[in-house]
């Protein structure tokens, strides 16, 4: 079974009376543990199609299995509830917390986890996630404090602390330079090969996309397998492929 | 659980923007504290014009003799004589609404000292509660006589401001002495000034001494007062203290035996007073202490049920009435102000509670991507609301209290602390938290994590 399964998925926006179609019929497939690049140009349609993975939005029309489990109609808080259940965020622009550590910013979302954690089990998590970026020396450095390699990894840890099935990892190189993009994207890398952690990182860029193992390529609310280098879509087509 | 980390969750954001929590505190702070001093530096000035007015004997009552009639032709108020010294003690005594009252022996005569003369106001005959009635035991030189000086008739005087300045031209006539009616008075105090009363009458142009002094050695066969009757007053008989020269008079009957006395009862001296002055507890027992007081001397003076009363009893009805009115004025413009301030202060958190819904769109959407659900975000700006009309409250009531207390110290205004300003400023605080907070949190918790992660 995959984990994540996309069904002619349509979404339109309405601005006052006009329909604007953003998504129209993607259907796809990614299974547990790849590595998977989503690209395509800006309007094209990836990030609306991020955020419907990523149980921020609802699609329009269309079925999204995840993990097993229909969420394509679920309500705003039980969505809210795969997110801190399933799905680890991280965004270009990190989104950390100012003034706040890194311990209590990658403690952040143990706070709205339902299950019993007390406080001291949920502080040793955080620590171990920041040892794991290679952060164990920067507890209490604030965001402003840090480099943006630096946050980004707090940023990292703070989407794995949950321990979820899938990343995503939205333009996560945009702010950083090209040393710092490569390292963070190495880790990328090494997250999905020593832990078997679904990683989906969506990008414009193609030199990123190559860190990836198969790149679903969007342009204009559709997917286009075209797109798709051979090399890539050998493994692909082995790892269960692109319909 | 979750009730107990929203909580904290909510504690962390407001230690992380320390300024933001301040000057979100200080809307509150400034509006309790303005509560809190305008209750405190308010009821005091309300306690202080109660009892300005109260001063001018709002709450006096005062109980004349009946009217006697004969053929038809009554001789007006105070024309009988009911009123005993005994029945003014049971009044003081026994009604529970009457804070004190006096006897009253009224006269009006010349008084002399050294070559200068004056014809008083007022003399009048008193017990020494007469200055607590009227509210007049502040002295402004010496001291007030006491009750030993009203058994014994003791030739001592209090002179009022008025007096003093025309018999002494404004020096101290402590330990000297005036004569009323050639009886010399030793004076022992000096009363502070009172000003006109509502008549316009000069309230200063008065000398109190004891009413037995007054009664049986000024009064006595005089029948200066204004009874009718008095010239038959019983009081004639025993005004041997009124001589001179008392030695002089000696004896011309033995004295009667005890058996003798026994067999031949006298009838007991009766004596009466013109007026009994006495001041109810409060306004409000004013009516209560009417009642009460009629109901006493009605048994005293043995008057059945449907007979009409020996005496009436009269109260200040104008003043009592602008008492009442002036302490309801001061509590509603308390009121206004308390709540205007409450007002400014909550609309002053709820601006900073909206910019910072709006500041901080970021946070809340990053925690709505992490997982909050729409419940945890309008819980924790809730929380800090509260928490931080809390702290408010906590400060300002300190703020506003140490400010009446400057008020105090250095204007000398009376301050009163209500410790039900204080509950009400603690709960309307939580209150205005809750109230003007939940807009702002209600907004936030609205916010779609899309728009707010991409808001900048």
């Amino acid at each position: 079974m995959q984990l994540i399964e996309l069904k002619d998925i349509y979404k339109t926006y309405y601005i006052g009376e006009l329909a604007v179609p953003v998504l129209k019929g993607v259907s796809l497939d990614i299974a547990g543990g790849e590595l998977v690049a989503l690209m395509g140009a800006s309007g094209s349609g990836k990030s609306t199609l991020m955020n419907i993975l990523g149980c921020l939005d609802h699609s329009t029309s269309g079925e999204y299995w995840l993990d097993g489990r229909e969420v394509s109609r679920l309500s705003a808080d039980e969505r809210a509830f795969v997110r801190n259940q399933k799905v680890g965020f991280v965004f270009q622009n990190f989104n950390l917390l100012p003034r706040t550590s890194a311990l209590e910013n990658v403690m952040l979302p143990l706070a709205y986890t339902a299950e019993h954690l007390p406080d001291r089990e949920a502080r040793q998590r955080a620590t171990e996630m920041l040892d794991r970026v290679g952060l164990g020396d920067r507890f209490h450095h604030e965001p402003s404090q840090l480099s943006g390699g630096e946050q980004q990894r707090v940023a990292i840890a703070r989407a794995l602390v949950n321990r979820p099935s899938i990343v995503f990892a939205d333009e996560p190189t945009g702010n950083l330079d090209s040393h710092t993009s490569e390292e963070v994207l190495r880790m990328f890398q090494q997250l999905n090969e020593e832990q078997g952690i679904t990683v989906i990182l969506v990008t414009h860029d193609a030199n990123i996309a190559h860190y990836a193992r198969r790149i679903i390529h969007i342009s204009d609310g559709i997917i286009d397998n075209g797109a798709m280098s051979g090399h890539h879509q050998s493994e692909a087509a082995k790892a269960g492929g692109v319909k | 659980m979750k009730a107990y980390r929203t909580t904290q969750t909510a504690l962390r954001a407001l230690r992380r923007n320390p300024m933001r929590a301040t000057l979100t505190t200080l809307g509150i702070i400034i509006g309790v504290a303005a509560v809190i001093a305008m209750m405190e530096i308010g009821s005091g000035s309300s306690a202080a014009i109660q009892k300005t007015i109260a001063s001018m004997g709002a709450n006096n009552l005062m109980i004349h003799p009946g009217t006697a009639a004969s053929g038809g032709v009554s001789f007006g108020a105070g024309s009988v004589m009911t009123l005993t010294p005994d029945d003014s003690e049971a009044v003081a005594r026994e009604c529970p609404a009457v804070r004190s009252a006096t006897s009253v022996v009224r006269v009006r005569t010349q008084v002399v000292y050294g070559n200068k003369n004056w014809v008083p106001l007022f003399i009048y005959g008193v017990d020494p509660a007469y200055l607590d009635v009227r509210d007049w035991t502040n002295m402004a030189e010496g001291e007030a006589f006491t009750d030993r000086d009203v058994r014994n008739a003791n030739k001592v005087c209090l002179l009022g401001q008025t007096i003093v300045r025309e018999l002494f031209e404004g020096r101290s006539p402590i330990g000297k002495e005036v004569r009323i009616k050639n009886v010399a008075f030793k004076v022992t105090g000096v009363l502070s000034a009172k000003g006109a009363n509502m008549m316009g009458m000069d309230q200063d142009d008065i000398v109190l001494a004891p009413w037995t002094a007054i009664k049986y050695r000024v009064a006595g066969t005089s029948a200066s007062t204004v009874n009718q009757s008095s010239a038959a007053s019983s009081s004639s008989g025993v005004n041997t203290l009124n001589k001179l020269y008392p030695s002089s008079g000696a004896s011309l009957y033995p004295v009667p035996s005890e058996t003798q006395a026994a067999d031949t009862p006298q009838p007991v001296r009766f004596t009466n007073v013109d007026e009994i002055l006495a001041a109810a507890k409060s306004t409000a027992e004013i009516p209560l202490a009417i009642k009460q007081i009629t109901e006493l001397l009605r048994q005293r003076h043995r008057i059945h049920p449907g007979e009409p009363e020996d005496f009436s009893i009269r109260d200040m009805t104008e003043m009592t009435k602008a008492l009442s009115s002036t302490t309801g004025l001061m509590t509603n413009l308390l009121l206004c102000v308390a709540l205007i301030s409450l007002v400014v202060g909550g609309v002053g958190i709820m601006n900073i509670m909206l910019v910072s819904v709006t500041e901080r769109t970021h946070e809340i959407g990053l925690r709505m991507a992490v997982g909050a659900q729409a419940r945890d975000i309008l819980r924790q700006f809730l929380v800090e609301a509260v928490v931080l009309c809390l702290i408010g409250g906590a400060l300002g009531i300190l703020v506003g209290h140490g400010g009446s207390y400057l008020v105090k110290f250095f204007l000398h205004w009376p301050i009163k602390t209500s410790p039900g300003a204080i509950i009400a400023a603690v709960l309307v605080s939580a209150g205005v938290g809750i109230i003007f907070g939940y807009y702002p949190a209600w907004k936030a918790s609205r916010l779609d994590p899309i728009e707010a992660l991409r808001y900048e």
